[in-house]
């Protein structure tokens, strides 16, 4: 740790942590529902279940972005954060506002359209909350030293993540419209612009963990988020086929998906090179896993499970069932899980300054929550495709097909207890590293980058 | 060898040249295919309360509809013309949670007014030009 104000990122990664517990709580409750065993129906019926779920997801991946920024926006403009106090501002609003909506969804006050279920007067406090973000890293970058690719990369990510927030908060009287426009958010985001994000934070990274010159790895971070609008934006398409609009966006979203993995392999590729070129020398492992892990797993997770069901032929069948879930969790986790996972392994260390860095127990986290997670993608898989060809192809009725497959609810909760306790394992280090202190400030180096 | 001023060049020609394209694209969806794929005249201040109360309760918490939704509960897109009014009426006046073969639905216990508005909107839903979806069971006996 370089500057004092860096310390803001861990109260920012405890928020992270703490939700992240909480979402997989609740999805053990809509596990065990599509067992059978709803007996939390009346308190938490499956409904709120999933939009808390879903919702904690985005907040806790949201807070660790911040985060992130807060750690690296200082370290690569050199200078410290403008404003400590608003940062914890910005943070308790932060968890208030996300508290408020995860309560409200228990009480049938919600906005019922999946993924942006905040009710509409909370929309106005996300705003206000993540402008006194932006402004303070902005502020930051522009009065810093340096502007770097990766931190520009980053910030204009973050930048354009809260912009498309806005098509999510206009009413549309024609569902396909509302639908058209909800995609510029959902979409627009994990496929685009949170990208930017996960790219910035991970050439940071591979430049801290690998050694490898800063030019090298920042042209690369160019080709690489380059692919990802050229394909992702287009790539809005594959949400476009069956929802009231017209034939040619089989065609664009059709080539333009299938582009997206080209992102993801680049982004693997970069990893593992820029790993293979290093120096090998960095003594944070467990950081170094993390970051190759979601290179890697994104690949698979968002590039590969997603190019298997977006051509249209298929995703007419597999549209709006459990395949999708099945894509989405390993990709959530391999792109945007990990490399929260990564930032805070790397970065815990550094602020607290403790070397905790080479500890069995981290192994343990990050391959038990791994093969937990790929175990529940192919439970998730299995289900899917059993689905698919009953329902679909068979024509068999919906409650009967959930009967047939519900066994693989059983093999998806036992994956899953083992992807928490990986989890849990991680959770449990980040407590025992314990709070960020000053005392872990490396001292100015005569050619470092801190300047005298 | 790619510079880096080339590989800054090709990360925002691309981004510009795809968003001009997505932006053109999106205008032509909404402003012709829209309209007429979803029979826009149909929409009356019925079916739009109807939208209404399926956002207020967050159905698609459990169901989908277009295909998008939660995997809980049936895909309602073509629920007017599978189940027709009546069904659809038991359901959402029912005081006691709906549980066909186990699996509980909410009870609503909808207004007679609110229960038309929502099949209103319903019918409208499955009216709507989907490109062919959802798809025939082609393998049904």
């Amino acid at each position: 740790m370089k500057y004092k104000s860096q310390k803001v990122a861990y109260w920012f990664f405890a928020l992270s942590m703490l939700l992240l517990f909480l979402q997989i709580v609740y999805g053990f409750i809509m596990g065990f529902a599509h067992m059978g065993y709803d007996g939390l129906h009346s308190v938490i019926p499956f409904n709120t279940a999933r939009a808390v779920h879903t919702n904690l997801l985005v907040v806790w991946l949201l807070s660790g972005f911040m985060g992130a920024a807060y750690y690296i926006i200082p370290e690569e403009a050199e200078n410290e954060l403008v404003s400590v106090k608003l940062a914890y501002i910005q943070l308790i609003t932060l968890a208030l506002v996300g508290v408020t909506a995860i309560v409200g969804y228990h009480f049938n006050y919600w906005e019922g359209r999946k993924f942006l279920e905040i009710p509409r007067p909370l929309d106005y406090l996300v705003v206000l909350n993540v402008l006194t973000f932006l402004g303070i890293i902005l502020v930051t970058l522009f009065k810093g030293k340096k502007r770097t690719t990766t931190s520009l990369v980053l910030t204009m990510g973050l930048v354009f993540a809260a912009l498309l927030y806005l098509p999510g908060m206009v009413w549309f009287d024609n569902q396909t419209m509302d639908s058209f426009f909800r995609w510029w958010v959902v979409h627009l985001w994990v496929e685009g612009v949170w990208e930017l994000i996960m790219g910035g934070i991970l050439a940071f990274l591979l430049i801290k963990i690998t050694g490898v010159d800063r030019e090298v790895i920042e042209k690369w971070l160019y080709v690489i988020v380059g692919l990802t609008f050229i394909s992702g934006i287009l790539g809005t398409g594959h949400h476009y086929y069956f929802i009231g609009v017209g034939k040619t966006w089989l065609v664009i979203g059709g080539i333009f998906s299938a582009l997206e993995p080209l992102a993801f392999l680049a982004m693997a590729l970069f990893a593992v090179s820029m790993y293979r070129k290093g120096e090998k020398k960095h003594p944070n492992k467990i950081a170094l896993s993390w970051t190759l892990g979601t290179a890697i797993v994104s690949f698979v997770g968002a590039g590969l499970l997603g190019l298997a069901h977006t051509f249209p032929p298929v995703n007419m069948y597999t549209h709006g069932t459990l395949v999708t879930a099945m894509h989405g969790h390993l990709a959530f986790w391999g792109a945007y899980g990990m490399i929260v996972f990564a930032i805070i392994a790397y970065t815990m260390p550094n602020m607290t300054g403790r070397k905790r860095y080479d500890s069995a127990a981290g192994a343990w986290a990050f391959w038990l929550s791994n093969i937990g997670m790929v175990g529940m993608t192919a439970a998730f898989g299995v289900a899917g495709v059993a689905q698919v060809y009953l329902e679909r192809k068979v024509g068999m009725d919906f409650g009967d097909v959930q009967k047939e497959i519900q066994v693989h609810f059983f093999i998806l909760i036992c994956c899953a207890t083992l992807f928490t306790t990986g989890v849990s394992i991680y959770i449990y280090e980040f407590i025992k590293y314990g709070r960020p202190t000053d005392e872990a400030l490396e001292p100015a180096k005569a050619t470092g980058s801190v300047t005298t | 060898m790619l510079s880096k001023s080339q590989a800054r060049t090709f990360f925002l020609g691309g981004t510009i040249a795809t968003f001009a394209v997505f932006l053109g694209l999106s205008w032509t969806s909404m402003s012709t295919e829209v309209p007429k794929r979803t029979h826009e005249e149909n929409l009356t201040p019925q079916v739009i309360n109807g939208k209404r109360i399926w956002e207020a309760n967050n159905c698609m918490g459990c169901h989908t509809i277009l295909g998008e939704g939660a995997y809980y509960a049936p895909e309602l897109t073509k629920v007017y013309e599978r189940r027709g009014e009546g069904y659809m009426k038991a359901v959402l006046t029912s005081k006691t949670p709906w549980a066909p073969r186990g699996r509980k639905m909410v009870a609503y216990a909808f207004s007679d007014k609110e229960t038309a508005d929502l099949i209103a909107f319903f019918k409208w839903i499955g009216e709507i030009d989907l490109n062919g979806f959802p798809p025939k069971p082609d393998l049904k006996k």
